[in-house]
């Protein structure tokens, strides 16, 4: 054989390009061997893969949150890490939840020391907002993380990735099993982009599971566990139409917006958030839309149970979701042809190609607060702990043709509309209207989207008013003291800084 | 006027709040709770004791637990606990405007 | 325009969430309940609730009413008080069996308005009917004061009286046409009976578009998500509306030309159809069109 590599080499002159031919398996030994051949990404458990991943101090893991508060997996494999004695982890998880508390020990022990996040919530957040972390938290929207990590400011050594159900060769998805999730939208991006991938499931299907979420060609290694998420806390969003009367007389006011904007007609395309208001709102707009004889194009998100309804009563022709909100569009995402899964870079990543919230010409979101500037805050409380995420909110909010934002202008007393944001987490210039259960506000922006709510005899007010209107009502509350000390950086989806969070002063 | 008895008054359901009034010897004693402490806290405070200077209550133990109610529920709910805590029957409307 | 009361909403006056939040929706009147939905209990600190919700600046731009308890009662004059005092535009006094009640009422207001400074004459009065007398009285209750704005029918009391039980209107059939009758006699306005079961959207349209038909100048209700069906129930559809212009013009060209019959598309149109197609219009001024 080497004689041919010497021909090579004398008619080409160069030694490097080619190694001759030794056995068929010279480079996959494993196909020799009848056990390894089939399941050698498979381990017995968590501690093996540990074992088996380069683990090392200042190393970045990685995680989504499709599971919500019924996660288990990534306080599971922080606690693994923290016994293995590893320091100065920087944790990049998509989104933080509640549940995800007992993170605070390992922070104060020097496990994780850096973080980034779209967002958090409860002890950890309240923790974390008084100051646990030398290193401010990094805040990012969902479109966002994609933009870090394809930049490499994100740089995932090791993905511990929750599945449903994987074959032995690591095609995986949310959508069937026991512990369902449904679209597996941000896990698909870290199963690219990953050093190494780690599938922990809950159970192991006949290869091929397929079609597959999350592909073989990007899994290292497999783990079967008895649990990765508790069914019951995975749902998020209202599972029903709300009967709160004040909830109702906000969604339809947004209906009545979203009928009269300009953009409600044949094809048009929306998205909805998970709150109370958001989805009665889609209730409202069936009736509109029967009345009007149309159908939706498509519906992006973030998919919920109402979404799905109205998809299979044939009133939007396509969902395309990268994450389900509740168990009922977990199930359609298994059932429906037409209801398809999407990465978060196909979503919403403004460096990708094409993302899909470029095409959405109605959007519904909430708000913590809105200043008189339209700047919103998603993120903190106006105690100034940080209590949300910045999620999809900038990312859908910039590019919608119509980016409509409900609130009740006072929630317990306090006030939604406010003079400037404590943070701002999508600035001013991406927000249209603005629908609370006092009147409407329209950005000086859009005047042609004023000029027809006017016209339709909608209750349209000043955005000015409705500040002093809730002044009026709940008083002036006090302004919040922060410390010098900044405990979180808000990316904006191109990466830059659009604000801070600093420490709240106790 | 004299706190004669222990007394609670309001729920604490949210936008309400629960005020209890018991008797003192030793002047006034106030503690106040609430979901909205640090951006009302200095206003609650200036309600409750707005009320109690117009009932001329000099004595008592006041406990505050709000549940980020408006002016006028602490203002009401203040002035029932004290009326109840008085054992006022006769309402003198003067003092409550 | 005269005032507009198709809507009124009943709010418990021991809620403080209510109270901190009802002026979000938009009623013709808002009804502060110290009676029935006020625990024995709680009768004063709902009393002190509602004395300093009708204070607040948020109640000021709508028609504020309160329920006393009846004057026979250990509450009924304090609740008085407090409700005057406060400035609320309407007394409604429950269980109102003759006029002699009502000339108690107004005597008690006289010396409360009096007695705080209020304008002499400036708080109103509704009826609550809510007995067999009440019924064979409604037409001298109606009558009986200068104060009176309305006469409302209250059910749930009634049909106790009655011996028999809310159905499908067939036990308030005459009850509802006696106090339109005094309602209209006295010039006043006529209010039908809550509408009980919240989630059947089908049942309360059926019945306000009994009452309206019948006259009812409007309903009590007891929950917000009512008010915009109601509204909606009173108002004109789109064929009304354009069928009421039509007749307007050709009754305005009639009188241009000096015609002495007008007709449209061949059928005459006489001062009754005139004036229905000038109230259809007010409706619609008032409630817009029917979606």
């Amino acid at each position: 054989m080497s004689k041919l590599i010497a021909a090579l080499q004398e008619q080409a002159g160069n030694s490097k390009e080619y190694v001759a031919f030794t056995h068929a398996n010279a480079a996959t030994p494993y196909l020799a061997d009848a056990k390894q051949k089939y399941q050698r990404k498979l381990c017995e458990n968590l501690d093996e893969i540990l074992g088996r991943c380069e683990l090392h101090d200042g190393m970045t893991i990685s995680f989504h949150h499709a599971f919500r508060e019924g996660d288990k997996v990534i306080n599971l494999v922080v606690d693994k890490l923290a016994s293995l004695g590893l320091k100065g982890i920087t944790l990049a998880s998509s989104s933080l939840m509640t549940c995800n508390a007992p993170l605070i020990n390992h922070i104060r022990n020097g496990v994780i020391t850096k973080i980034y996040t779209s967002g958090m919530r409860g002890e950890l957040a309240d923790a974390i907002s008084h100051g646990l972390m030398a290193e401010p938290v990094q805040i990012h929207s969902h479109g966002g993380r994609v933009n870090l990590i394809q930049k490499g400011e994100i740089n995932i050594d090791v993905a511990f990735l929750a599945v449903s159900c994987s074959d032995e060769y690591g095609n995986a998805s949310g959508s069937g099993g026991k512990s369902r999730c449904g679209s597996l939208g941000y896990a698909m991006v870290d199963a690219a982009y990953a050093k190494c991938v780690v599938l922990l499931t809950e159970s192991i299907e006949p290869f091929p599971y397929m079609p597959a979420s999350i592909v073989q060609d990007q899994v290292d290694y497999i783990v079967k566990i008895d649990s990765v998420g508790d069914p019951a806390k995975i749902s998020v969003g209202a599972a029903r139409v709300t009967s709160n009367p004040r909830e109702l007389m906000i969604a339809r006011s947004a209906a009545d917006v979203v009928e009269h904007s300009g953009y409600f007609e044949q094809g048009f395309s929306i998205q909805t958030g998970s709150g109370a208001a958001s989805t009665a709102c889609t209730r409202f707009l069936e009736s509109r839309m029967k009345n009007k004889n149309i159908t939706a194009g498509f519906a992006l998100g973030g998919i919920t149970g109402s979404i799905v309804d109205l998809h299979e009563k044939g009133l939007i022709t396509k969902l395309l979701d990268t994450q389900s909100f509740d168990s009922a569009a977990a199930a359609s995402l298994a059932r429906n042809p037409n209801h398809v899964e999407i990465s978060t870079n196909v979503y919403a990543n403004p460096a990708s190609k094409a993302a899909c919230c470029d095409r959405v010409d109605i959007v519904i979101l909430s708000a913590l607060e809105i200043d008189t500037n339209f700047n919103v805050n998603v993120l903190t409380g106006s105690d100034g702990v940080m209590r949300g995420a910045s999620g999809g909110h900038c990312d859908v909010a910039a590019a919608a043709n119509l980016t409509v934002v409900v609130a009740p202008l006072i929630r317990s007393r306090i006030p939604t509309v406010v003079k400037h944001v404590t943070t701002c987490v999508t600035p001013g210039e991406s927000i249209d209207v603005l629908v609370t259960d006092h009147g409407i506000a329209v950005n000086p922006s859009r005047p042609e989207i004023h000029q027809r709510l006017v016209d339709k005899g909608l209750p349209v007010v000043n955005i000015e008013a409705l500040y002093q209107r809730a002044l009026e009502i709940s008083g002036q509350p006090k302004a919040i003291e922060f410390t010098s000390k900044i405990v979180g950086v808000v990316r904006y989806r191109d990466g830059s800084v659009i604000d801070v969070v600093r420490q709240v002063k106790e | 006027m004299k706190i004669v008895q222990a007394a609670l008054a309001g729920t604490l359901e949210s936008s309400d709040l629960m005020v209890k009034v018991s008797p003192s010897d030793v002047g006034l004693d106030i503690v106040i709770n609430s979901e909205v402490m640090k951006q009302f806290g200095e206003q609650i405070t200036q309600v409750v004791n707005e009320t109690l200077t117009a009932f001329n209550v000099t004595h008592g133990q006041i406990i505050v637990d709000d549940k980020g109610a408006l002016d006028c529920v602490i203002r009401s709910r203040m002035q029932v606990a004290i009326m109840r805590g008085t054992c006022s029957d006769e309402i003198n409307w003067e003092k409550l405007q | 325009m005269k005032k507009l009361r198709r809507s009124m909403l009943f709010l418990p006056g021991s809620s403080a969430a209510m109270l901190s939040t009802a002026f979000i929706y938009k009623p013709d009147s808002i009804m502060f309940d110290l009676e029935d939905a006020v625990s024995l209990r709680e009768k004063d600190s709902a009393r002190i609730l509602v004395f300093n919700a009708l204070q607040h600046p948020m109640y000021k731009g709508i028609e504020t009413v309160v329920r006393i308890n009846p004057l026979n009662t250990p509450f009924g004059l304090k609740d008085l008080e407090a409700a005057v005092r406060a400035g609320v535009d309407v007394i409604r006094l429950p269980k109102t069996d003759t006029p002699e009640d009502i000339h108690q009422l107004e005597r008690e207001i006289v010396r409360i308005e009096e007695s705080c400074g209020r304008k002499v004459g400036s708080t109103q009065l509704m009826a609550a009917i809510e007995s067999a007398v009440g019924v064979i009285n409604a037409v001298a209750i109606a009558r009986s004061s200068d104060r009176l704005m309305g006469i409302a029918l209250a059910a749930f009391d009634y049909v106790m009286d009655m011996q028999t039980e809310r159905g499908d209107g067939t036990e308030l059939f005459y009850a509802r046409c006696a106090v339109l009758h005094a309602a209209r006699a006295a010039g006043i306005d006529a209010f039908d009976v809550v509408y009980g079961d919240v989630n059947d959207e089908e049942g309360f349209l059926k019945e306000v578009d009994l009452i309206r038909r019948m006259g009812f100048n409007g309903k009590s209700l007891i929950n917000p998500r009512q008010i915009e069906l109601l509204h909606n129930a009173y108002a004109p559809t789109q064929e009304e509306v354009d069928y009421a212009e039509r007749v307007i013009t050709a009754a305005e060209e009639g009188e241009r030309s000096g015609l002495g019959v007008i007709s449209l598309n061949g059928k005459m149109i006489d001062a009754p159809i005139i004036n229905h197609a000038r109230v259809v219009l007010e409706r619609k001024k008032a409630s817009g069109i029917r979606h």
